[in-house]
């Protein structure tokens, strides 16, 4: 049987620089094949040759056996390719059914829509391939995997037999990783091959059947999961030996340079999302906060910028109490901040790289002087910021979405490290880049503490965790319930503790 | 350099100039289809528009319309839609002009007197409804559109009539309106700054004074927006009100602030027809807020691209008078022209946007593969 996809020589070239470089992938019917390379690797682009968004230059694509010319999406469909982006693309205001039918409604007399029908077909693809939701919620009302759920229901209903998914674990939690994954294994059971992009190895290799990994545009090779482990892998993605965080050799000092007391945030209801929390992050320090997300990590960061205001206890700064005071007073103090969703929280992505460079400390030299802005300041910092850390860019000019994930994490980092802070709070600053930025940025974290930096480091990546903190506390239920030493903890312990298996006191 | 700086203007006014030019476009259609020559109407507004009486004209009816509009754009560079200009310049007018006649004071004060009623007056209205937002979620757009009601039917109609002139209170006769304030009061014309550079003007057109007080605003407009710690502030916020949060801009202070500054701006929309009568009239001139936001829209919120909007605006209007008097076509053409000129510019915006976009995207690829620290 031909395989499903064929790609061969695929060779795409942009204005100074070749984002594909005489590709070949194979991809068998049904299977889950898995795509992996860093950042900037090609996969984006191969998947949008593939799905008819850009034509290659060279390189023929054959499917079904069958040589085809791709030029648009629409064609793509019709072949049976769909593609599930990484952003979602649905309106909010609308139900799941008439998501998945918009741009093809089944029609009744009279330009009426057949919302029957719609519901009928819709119906029998959830059956089909197990994918359980209900049609007439708001799309608004759902959690961030349903809405990805909706998005392959989207493409499904259109035919696709060819499934192309886009990092599609990056948006979601741990239990909606599982609950995606056993979607991806049904679509498979009932016939369906998927193309699935990732860069976070442990999925990779749990859930493909064949994994591409793409380096600079070019193929290194294809391997099967049971042949390679995830440091083999990452060194195939980035070429050379992998870089694990290390701390290094202690620097901590006796000088406390933030200390919280007793702080509690209320949440909705009784209960305290962050419930008596007392810390102490010393100059040359690194405390690590392990925990699954949701227990209270997000709002004992918030109460430490001074997003939230916490309703008893104190925050202390460099022997100064900040517990009320604006998130500006903090930041011209010389607290830093890296935060979990850079798009979120960290960039103004119409804006220029210069002007990002400036935010969260526009009120302070060289970027301003008094009331006055500084634009050559603000210039002069970008372009050490650009050289210090790294960050590929053309100009300091573009505007801060033109830049790869890693490169506008390395953007943020740079413009905390530069502006010299006394202590960082770092939320999963490695979440969703790939491997050579992490080690940047972990190199930034390593150099700035042995300059006597303090730095809260709150992550999801235990090997970070272990890596890279003096100490880990674990945050569970809004209480800090263990204390460990890194040297000695391994992480599937550490993980016990963060379900509080490990405390003896069980889940209630 | 040059090459690429070259290309960056031509992007950039490629916009505009293709929104004109459909418009003329479709326009003409229009024309052709109702019967009338295209070519006759617009050599009729153009020829027109040549005459200085008709270019005083045009600055006068632009200059309200650019403080309009600079009002509307301090709202949209926060994010939010200020559509309460049309009320916040009303009442600011009919309080300026109330109180302005219960004074007296020197010129240059009375003057100064009156401006600072109409922008404390505006700015307080409009504040309000950025208090609203922010302590009760009200949405901008909703109380904005309540308190024009509450102006235009409500504490304008009856303070018309509380605080009327008794007797006829202009030379002409006929209307009614506040007590007319004393001469010290008046912004007088800029004829005289005018006639340095040109002819005497003719037919007892008067440039309005506020001309130089618009003019005024969109320096301070300019200078505090891209120059200032405040204005990085503004333009942050409006961009990514919790990326901004993070970065020690407190966005429910931003809301109340913007909403502020622009309803200030407003409250001087209309000293241009107060600056020139004295009075505030039973039917001041209207629906320069509502344009305001067309103004804003077309000229990007830039302080220079919203007064060249104005202009074109301005121009607009006044032929259409011209229009009607040589009969070459419709007066409704200009507003047909109007509304076209306003969507094709948010579409060529929009695709403008896009094509910069992707540029940048491909540069940016570009130098990610050429490797650490490429050309700097």
């Amino acid at each position: 049987m031909s395989p499903a996809i064929e790609l061969t020589g695929i060779t795409k070239r942009f204005p100074g620089v070749v984002a594909n470089d005489d590709i070949h992938l194979e991809v068998a019917e049904g299977e889950i094949h898995a795509i992996c390379g860093e950042n900037g690797a090609g996969k984006s682009t191969l998947m949008k040759i593939l799905y008819g968004m850009q034509p290659p230059d060279a390189g023929t694509i054959k499917i079904q056996g069958e040589e085809v010319d791709l030029h648009s999406p629409a064609q793509a469909i019709e072949l049976g390719i769909g593609m599930v982006h990484q952003h979602f693309m649905l309106a909010d205001q609308l139900t799941v059914l008439e998501n998945v039918i918009l741009g093809a409604e089944p029609m009744r007399s009279f330009g009426r829509i057949d919302f029957d029908a719609g519901q009928e077909h819709l119906d029998e693809v959830g059956r089909a391939y197990g994918l359980d939701i209900n049609a007439n919620d708001l799309v608004e009302t759902l959690e961030v995997g349903e809405r990805q759920r909706v998005e392959i229901i989207k493409v499904l209903y259109r035919g696709a037999k060819i499934l192309i998914l886009d990092e599609p674990t990056a948006v979601l939690v741990p239990q909606e990783v599982d609950e995606l994954f056993r979607n991806i294994r049904e679509l498979k059971a009932s016939g369906t091959t998927i193309l699935f992009i990732d860069h976070k190895l442990d999925e990779v290799l749990e859930i493909a059947d064949t994994i591409t990994v793409l380096r600079q545009g070019r193929t290194v090779g294809t391997v099967k999961p049971d042949q390679v482990t995830a440091h083999d892998l990452a060194e195939m993605m980035i070429g050379s030996e992998l870089p694990v965080p290390d701390a290094g050799a202690s620097t901590v000092t006796d000088e406390v340079a933030l200390e919280i007391a007793a702080l509690r945030v209320a949440g909705e209801g009784d209960r305290a999302v962050v419930d008596d929390v007392s810390l102490r992050v010393h100059r040359g320090e690194i405390i690590g906060i392990a925990g699954v997300e949701g227990n209270g990590q997000a709002e004992l960061v918030n109460a430490i910028v001074g997003i939230d205001d916490p309703d008893e206890g104190s925050i202390t700064l460099l022997g100064q109490e900040i517990t009320h005071q604006s998130v500006r007073h903090r930041r011209e103090m010389g607290l830093g901040y890296v935060p979990q969703d850079r798009h979120r929280d960290g960039l103004l992505l119409g804006f220029t790289l210069w002007e990002n460079t400036a935010l969260g400390h526009q009120t302070e030299e060289p970027y301003s002087r008094g009331p006055w802005l500084s634009r050559a300041g603000m210039r002069d910092r970008a372009s050490r910021i650009k050289t210090d850390f790294d960050v590929r860019t053309p100009n300091i000019e573009v505007s801060a979405h033109a830049l790869s994930g890693g490169n506008q994490q390395k953007l943020i980092v740079g413009r905390e490290m530069v502006a010299g802070p006394a202590v960082l709070i770092a939320n999963h600053p490695t979440r969703g880049i790939d491997v050579g930025a992490q080690a940047a940025v972990w190199d930034d974290i390593r150099e700035a503490r042995s300059q006597g930096l303090a730095t809260l480091l709150v992550s999801a990546d235990l090997d970070e965790l272990i890596g890279l903190s003096d100490t880990i506390v674990v945050m569970l239920r809004g209480r800090l319930v263990a204390r460990l030493d890194p040297n000695e903890i391994t992480p599937r312990d550490l993980g016990a503790y963060m379900t509080g298996a490990a405390l003896g006191t069980g889940t209630p | 350099m040059t090459d690429r700086l070259s290309h960056r203007v031509l992007l950039a006014s490629a916009a505009p100039v293709a929104a004109v030019v459909i418009a003329v476009v479709l326009s003409s259609i229009v024309l052709l289809i109702s019967g009338s020559n295209p070519l006759a109407a617009y050599w009729d507004m153009v020829e027109h528009a040549s005459k200085l009486e008709t270019q005083v004209d045009i600055f006068n009816r632009a200059t309200p319309l650019y403080l309009s509009g600079v009002a509307a754009a301090i709202g949209f560079r926060m994010n939010l839609f200020n559509i309460g200009v049309e009320g916040q310049y009303l009442l600011a007018f009919i309080v300026a002009a109330h109180l302005g006649a219960q004074v007296e004071l020197p010129s240059v004060l009375h003057v100064a007197f009156i401006l600072v009623v109409a922008m404390a007056v505006g700015g307080a209205f409009s504040g309000a409804a950025g208090v609203l937002k922010v302590t009760r979620g009200v949405n901008e757009v909703i109380s904005t559109i309540m308190l024009n009601a509450v102006v235009i039917s409500g504490l304008a109609a009856w303070w018309i009539v509380e605080w009327q002139a008794g007797g006829e209170i202009s030379a002409t006769g006929g209307r009614v309106g506040t007590e007319p304030i004393a001469d010290s009061g008046l912004l007088p014309d800029i004829n005289g700054l005018l006639e340095l550079f040109t002819r005497e003007v003719g037919q007892g057109k008067k440039l309005t004074g506020v001309l130089i007080v618009a003019l005024a605003v969109g320096i301070v407009y300019h200078v505090i927006l891209n120059r200032t710690v405040f204005g990085f502030d503004l333009r942050a916020s409006g961009a990514n009100p919790t990326a901004s949060h993070v970065g020690g801009i407190p966005p429910k202070r931003m809301v109340v602030i913007a909403m502020t500054l622009s309803g200030t701006v407003a409250g001087l929309v209309g000293m241009t027809e107060l600056m020139d009568t004295g009075y505030y009239p039973s039917n001041p001139i209207s629906l320069l807020g509502f344009t305001g936001i067309a103004v804003a829209l077309l000229g990007r919120n830039h302080p220079a691209g919203v007064a060249v909007a104005a202009l074109v605006f301005a121009f607009l209007d006044v032929s259409s008078g011209i229009l009607q008097i040589s009969g070459a076509a419709s007066r409704e053409i200009v507003e047909i022209m109007k509304g076209v000129i306003i969507l094709t510019a948010v579409i060529a915006y929009e695709v403008v946007r896009r094509i910069r976009e992707r540029e940048e995207a491909a540069a940016a690829a570009a130098a990610m593969a050429a490797g650490p620290a490429a050309d700097s």
